[in-house]
């Protein structure tokens, strides 16, 4: 026989400056709309004359985050460490669940309807109940309410990645004689795997929320949920508006750097970009 | 000693679908059988029974003169399925390899083999791609390359090319019969195609549904290696016809007016 044309796409890898080059062309319809939102925000406070206390202008926060930025990041700096606790404790009991779970289908299968409930469980009304039963002024009671919240979705998008497979790719294992560790270890988890990252993802920032919204209830007074609580209690708004950026720099730094290990590890998937 | 020995072999399901009744059938060495019918008539489960990726409710199937388990654990077969079923975090060299990890090849042995595999199936250069990136008729010559990886005495194929187009799937036809007659394999090929049955086959089983049995077995007295001026062939067409008349036979035969659809239940 005769090897006929074939049509083969490109693998898409380039030189790093080329990717990087690339890629900043794609940011630029999103950063013109960071700008115009920023843009928009501080003109419309001083055209509408809406009181600079209750909505101040981004250049405001901005320059009370610099006279302020020690003890905000630290603030901050403490608080992620709650989350990223409370991320890998709840994270790591779902995956070891969900795999146990997905071994024992029976036990699964009872258990399925009553995960999915609790899936649906406002986790985070919890949080007060978690200060009492913890030490509130400890990073622990934070940690496990993040941990709490993590831990369904990561055990019921586990398990249902582990129970997706093409019952094929499992006939193809048991014709090779593989028995059940290595079909679990070869096909199941790997097909998971993209189901994993993705609820990976939504971990961290239910983490960064259940740390933060614990902290309301009370806690250390170096942790940045009871710094912007209690700014905003005291009407300094600038403060509270400054400790929310900074929540959010490091809830998305947080997302980032699940996104980045999920790149470096499927790197099969033709395209992960989002 | 016949590869593959079925003896008296029924499926039921748990529905009470009776899939096979009064299988009968034995596989000599280097043989290539097709099993055709039309949808339900168990080719597949047959197929799979064989392999013990089903166990049958009655009868027994033996291997190489092994229990079909035994077989299966040694390794004597691979399968190739109508999908590749290639995995899609493993290079082409890789999911080609994987049989011999299982096996516990050493690297380098892999790496040898793997290399021998490509050239069998000609995607020398592919190694290093993943499977998205490769047509469907590449994709199934992979899957080809994996089950004739370990070197298995016996091939089972099921409908491998019936997603393929006509032109890849008359072009693989030729490639496999190479590929059968390099490897020395037998080779049991399940396909709704009776122009492809014919083209590949030492012999054609003709099976018939409700309950699914063998209808007709036909040898195939084409000469071998048989070339794509084959299909032109009078004597081709006549054998074709044959096949044709053997399954409309099994399908009368069936037209029992109280008779339930409730048979395409098929996996």
């Amino acid at each position: 026989m005769t090897t006929a044309p074939v049509a083969v796409q490109p693998i898409p890898r380039g030189t790093l400056a080329g990717r990087v080059g690339r890629h900043a062309l794609d940011w630029i319809p999103a950063l013109v709309v960071l700008v115009v939102v920023f843009v928009v925000w501080q003109e419309s406070i001083a055209v509408f004359h809406i009181k600079r206390f209750l909505a101040p202008q981004p250049t405001d926060i901005a320059s009370t985050f610099w006279t302020n930025r020690h003890e905000l990041i630290s603030a901050g700096w403490f608080t992620f460490q709650e989350a990223l606790g409370g991320f890998a404790i709840g994270s790591g009991l779902g995956l070891l669940i969900a795999l146990i779970l997905a071994r024992w289908r029976s036990f699964g299968r009872a258990l399925m309807p009553y995960l999915i409930a609790a899936n649906a469980i406002p986790i985070i009304a919890f949080a007060p109940i978690m200060n009492a039963w913890f030490d509130p002024f400890s990073k622990g009671s934070k940690m496990a309410i993040a941990a709490v919240l993590c831990f369904f979705p990561v055990l019921v998008n586990t398990l249902r990645g582990l129970t997706s497979v093409h019952p094929q790719s499992i006939e193809l294992m048991r014709s090779y004689g593989a028995g059940e560790i290595e079909t679990f270890r070869r096909v199941r988890i790997p097909t998971a795997l993209p189901f994993i990252f993705t609820a990976l993802k939504i971990a961290t920032v239910l983490a960064m929320i259940g740390a933060i919204v614990g902290e309301y209830f009370g806690g250390a007074f170096t942790a940045l949920g009871v710094l912007i609580d209690s700014r905003s209690t005291t009407f300094q708004f600038k403060e509270a508006w400054a400790g929310i950026g900074v929540a959010c720099a490091y809830g998305i730094a947080f997302y980032l750097g699940v996104a980045i290990v999920e790149r470096l590890t499927l790197r099969w998937v033709p395209s992960t970009g989002e | 000693m016949s590869v593959v020995e079925i003896k008296d072999v029924a499926k039921r399901f748990d529905g009470g679908t009776v899939a096979l009744e009064g299988i009968e059938l034995a596989i000599e060495e280097r043989e290539f059988v097709s099993l055709i019918g039309p949808s339900g008539c168990g080719k597949s489960t047959l197929l799979r029974i064989i392999g013990d990726l089903i166990r049958p409710t009655a009868g027994t199937v033996r291997v190489n003169g092994k229990p079909a388990a035994q077989a299966r654990t040694d390794r004597d077969y691979g399968i190739i399925f109508q999908d590749a079923v290639l995995y899609d975090w493993r290079t082409i060299a890789r999911n080609i390899s994987l049989p011999l990890e299982l096996a516990r090849w050493n690297r380098r042995r892999r790496n040898e083999r793997v290399q021998e595999m490509l050239r069998l199936v000609e995607l020398t250069g592919f190694e290093g791609h993943y499977p998205w990136q490769l047509s469907g008729g590449m994709q199934q010559r992979v899957s080809i390359a994996r089950a004739l990886s370990f070197d298995p005495s016996l091939l089972l194929m099921d409908e491998p090319f019936g997603a393929l187009d006509e032109m890849t799937r008359e072009r693989l036809n030729l490639e496999l019969l190479r590929i059968w007659e390099a490897s020395g394999s037998t080779v049991v090929f399940v396909t709704h195609s009776i122009a492809e049955a014919v083209f590949l086959s030492t012999r054609v089983v003709v099976m018939s549904p409700r309950p699914g049995r063998i209808s007709h077995v036909i040898p195939i007295d084409l000469p071998y290696p048989r070339t794509a001026a084959i299909r032109e062939d009078p004597h081709f067409f006549e054998l074709v016809t044959n096949v044709r008349e053997a399954l409309h036979l099994g399908s009368d035969l069936d037209r029992k007016p109280a008779a339930p659809a409730a048979a395409e239940a098929q996996p």
